[in-house]
């Protein structure tokens, strides 16, 4: 790591006036760490300062009631995994956030981290290599090693977007909460996400002053059953090589609306709004769960080694509408 | 202390790594984080910037200050850390090992939850209470963990074992009764690579007899 100063942060204004102007890397937020600091480990990102949000109060809260969710950012992903109205009424949030790394990590990972993480690619992660993210002229993983690379969405940058929560969060309809120079705003945590061909530098549309600081999701609707299916090339924590974050209303076997969300295969959550079409409005069966995969996934463009996700996917997907009728 | 540096090999091929590129070297570079140099900011105030700075750790019911750069890791410091006495602190059973957060040879307990120390920022653990796998035993009395790891001989090299006592620890002071699966949830974030897991799952639950 280069030497860098630390700023306890002691309020959200002060935060914002910290960041401004210096664009993106001069002074970065750092949470739990437990991203940031591989990065720094592997000089991929050098800042002077690091603004330490931990320290600002109170946005470590989880409150739910009838009004819905409500998960400040520094919430640890441990806190929102053992949370008993979430385990009970958001199970797919509560699934996707215990799949997340391991014990020791989801202590420390906070909500907000996860949202902003930034891309594991490997050529990413490489100090030496300036890849299209970086700034440089290509994406290696499109000729290179592209094992864990995206099948949708890629061009021109094909990462995959490495977070489990956010897909359970979209499913689920969370808003993000996003604090400024200039106040508050709030966004669907849909819209906040982004592709490389909107901007291949960025994952989300998060601007170098703004800070995330809350999520908001609405109250459960009756009758729905929500999973979260993550496939991991061992049964060792990992991230996902493709992830399903399903919300089905259901009633009895018959589907009257999905939320699919895939993870692992896009270098954003991505919703299949073709999945959900074959749901909804259907008895769930054998041949419309397949139907339902194979749509997801009619469009995919896999890599050289990648197209192993396009059959995972598709089986996630009708895996997750079986349970959601059985 | 100086940087070290310490060249890490790749297991892929160099060409087949950088396909369609000319130019670029792949092996990463890995510095240990460092202990201490460079300005010190004097007389700091909260929300002030710091570069380094003298901090207290709680570890293992002891009081340690010692100097810190901000970069500087937990682990580095119970590693390597000495005290503004010039004593070491010298609590070497947390291992260095991938540096990255993937193997759990540095667990150390942060107010009784596991962490890895390798990706805690000393200045972080301020105003906590640590726990390493030294602060385990009650003098010559060993932990029940321990006990049962020597018991069931669940160890081969032993590398990874004081993270995994610690994990153990940290999961039996939580859920004093786990079934198996809930002990393999409980240690998924510890590796070894001698494969002596069937010997530490039996010696978590040996140890669940006695908490
Ligand atoms: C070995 C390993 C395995 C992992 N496995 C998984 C996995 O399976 N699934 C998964 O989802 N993740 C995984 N992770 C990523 C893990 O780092 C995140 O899950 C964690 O939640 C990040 O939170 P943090 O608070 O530590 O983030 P930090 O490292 O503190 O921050 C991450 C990034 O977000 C930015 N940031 C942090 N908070 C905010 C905020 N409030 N507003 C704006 N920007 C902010 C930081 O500037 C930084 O760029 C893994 C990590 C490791 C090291
Ligand atoms: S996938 Fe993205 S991060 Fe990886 S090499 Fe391509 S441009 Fe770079
Ligand atoms: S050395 Fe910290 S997890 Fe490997
Ligand atoms: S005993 Fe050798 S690594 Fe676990």
């Amino acid at each position: 790591m280069e030497k860098f100063s630390y700023v306890n942060a002691t309020s959200l204004e002060q935060v914002t006036a910290l960041l401004s102007d210096s664009g993106w890397g001069e002074v970065m937020l750092i949470a739990g760490g437990t991203d940031l600091l591989a990065e720094l480990k592997e000089y991929v990102e050098t800042p002077k300062t690091l603004v330490n949000l931990k320290t600002l109060p109170g946005m470590d809260a989880i409150e739910a009631d009838a009004s819905g969710l409500k998960i400040g950012a520094l919430a640890t992903v441990a806190d929102i995994a053992r949370h008993p109205t979430i385990q009970q009424h958001y199970t797919v949030l509560a699934q996707a956030a215990g799949s997340v790394a391991t014990p020791q990590i989801r202590n420390v990972g906070t909500l907000g981290g996860n949202l902003c993480q930034r891309p594991r690619c490997w050529y990413y992660r490489d100090e030496s290599t300036d890849c299209l993210k970086k700034g440089g002229d290509i994406c290696y993983a499109v000729d290179g090693l592209s094992k864990y690379h995206a099948i949708l969405g890629g061009d021109p940058v094909y990462i995959v977007h490495p977070s489990d929560i956010a897909p359970a969060l979209i499913a689920l309809g969370a808003s993000l909460k996003i604090v400024g120079p200039e106040g508050e705003k709030t966004m669907s945590l849909e819209e906040f996400f982004t592709l490389p061909a909107a901007n291949p530098f960025r994952e989300n549309v998060l601007e170098p002053n703004e800070i995330v600081v809350e999520v908001q999701v609405p109250p459960a609707k009756p009758n729905t059953k929500s999973f979260y299916l993550k496939a991991r090339e061992k049964g060792a924590p990992d991230f996902a090589l493709a992830s399903v974050a399903g919300v089905f209303e259901m009633d009895g076997k018959t589907c009257k609306s999905a939320s699919v969300v895939l993870g692992g295969v896009a270098p954003a959550p991505w919703r299949s709004k073709e999945a959900e079409a074959a749901l909804t409005g259907k008895m769930v069966d054998d041949t419309v769960s397949k139907q339902a995969g194979a749509d997801a996934v009619k469009d995919a463009q896999p890599l050289n080694d990648n197209a192993y996700k396009v059959t995972l996917t598709q089986n996630l997907i009708s895996r997750a509408a079986m349970m959601a009728a059985s | 202390m100086p940087d070290k540096e310490k060249k890490q090999g790749t297991s892929i091929s160099r060409r087949s790594f950088l396909k369609g590129v000319g130019t670029g070297t792949v092996a990463a570079t890995v510095a240990p984080s460092v202990l201490i140099g460079g300005e010190k900011a004097a007389d700091a105030q909260e929300g002030d910037a710091v570069a380094s700075a003298t901090i207290q750790l709680n570890i293992n019911g002891k009081p340690y200050q010692v100097e810190v750069e901000a970069r500087t890791t937990l682990l580095t410091v119970l590693r390597d850390g000495i005290d503004t006495s010039g004593n070491n602190v010298d609590l070497t059973g947390a291992k260095l090992i991938c540096d990255r957060g993937e193997c759990g040879g540095c667990t150390v307990m942060v107010d009784g939850k596991p962490v890895y120390a390798c990706m805690m920022l000393a200045m972080d653990a301020q105003d906590t209470q640590i726990t390493t796998v030294e602060g385990l035993a009650d003098g010559d009395d060993l932990h029940p963990v321990q006990e049962a790891f020597i018991q069931h001989d669940a160890l081969m090299c032993g590398f990874c074992t004081p993270g995994f006592v610690v994990s153990s620890a940290a999961l039996l002071s939580e859920n004093t009764k786990p079934t198996l699966e809930e002990i393999k949830v409980g240690l998924s974030g510890n590796t070894c690579r001698c494969g002596t897991y069937p010997f530490i799952f039996d010696a978590v639950k040996t140890a669940s007899k006695k908490m």
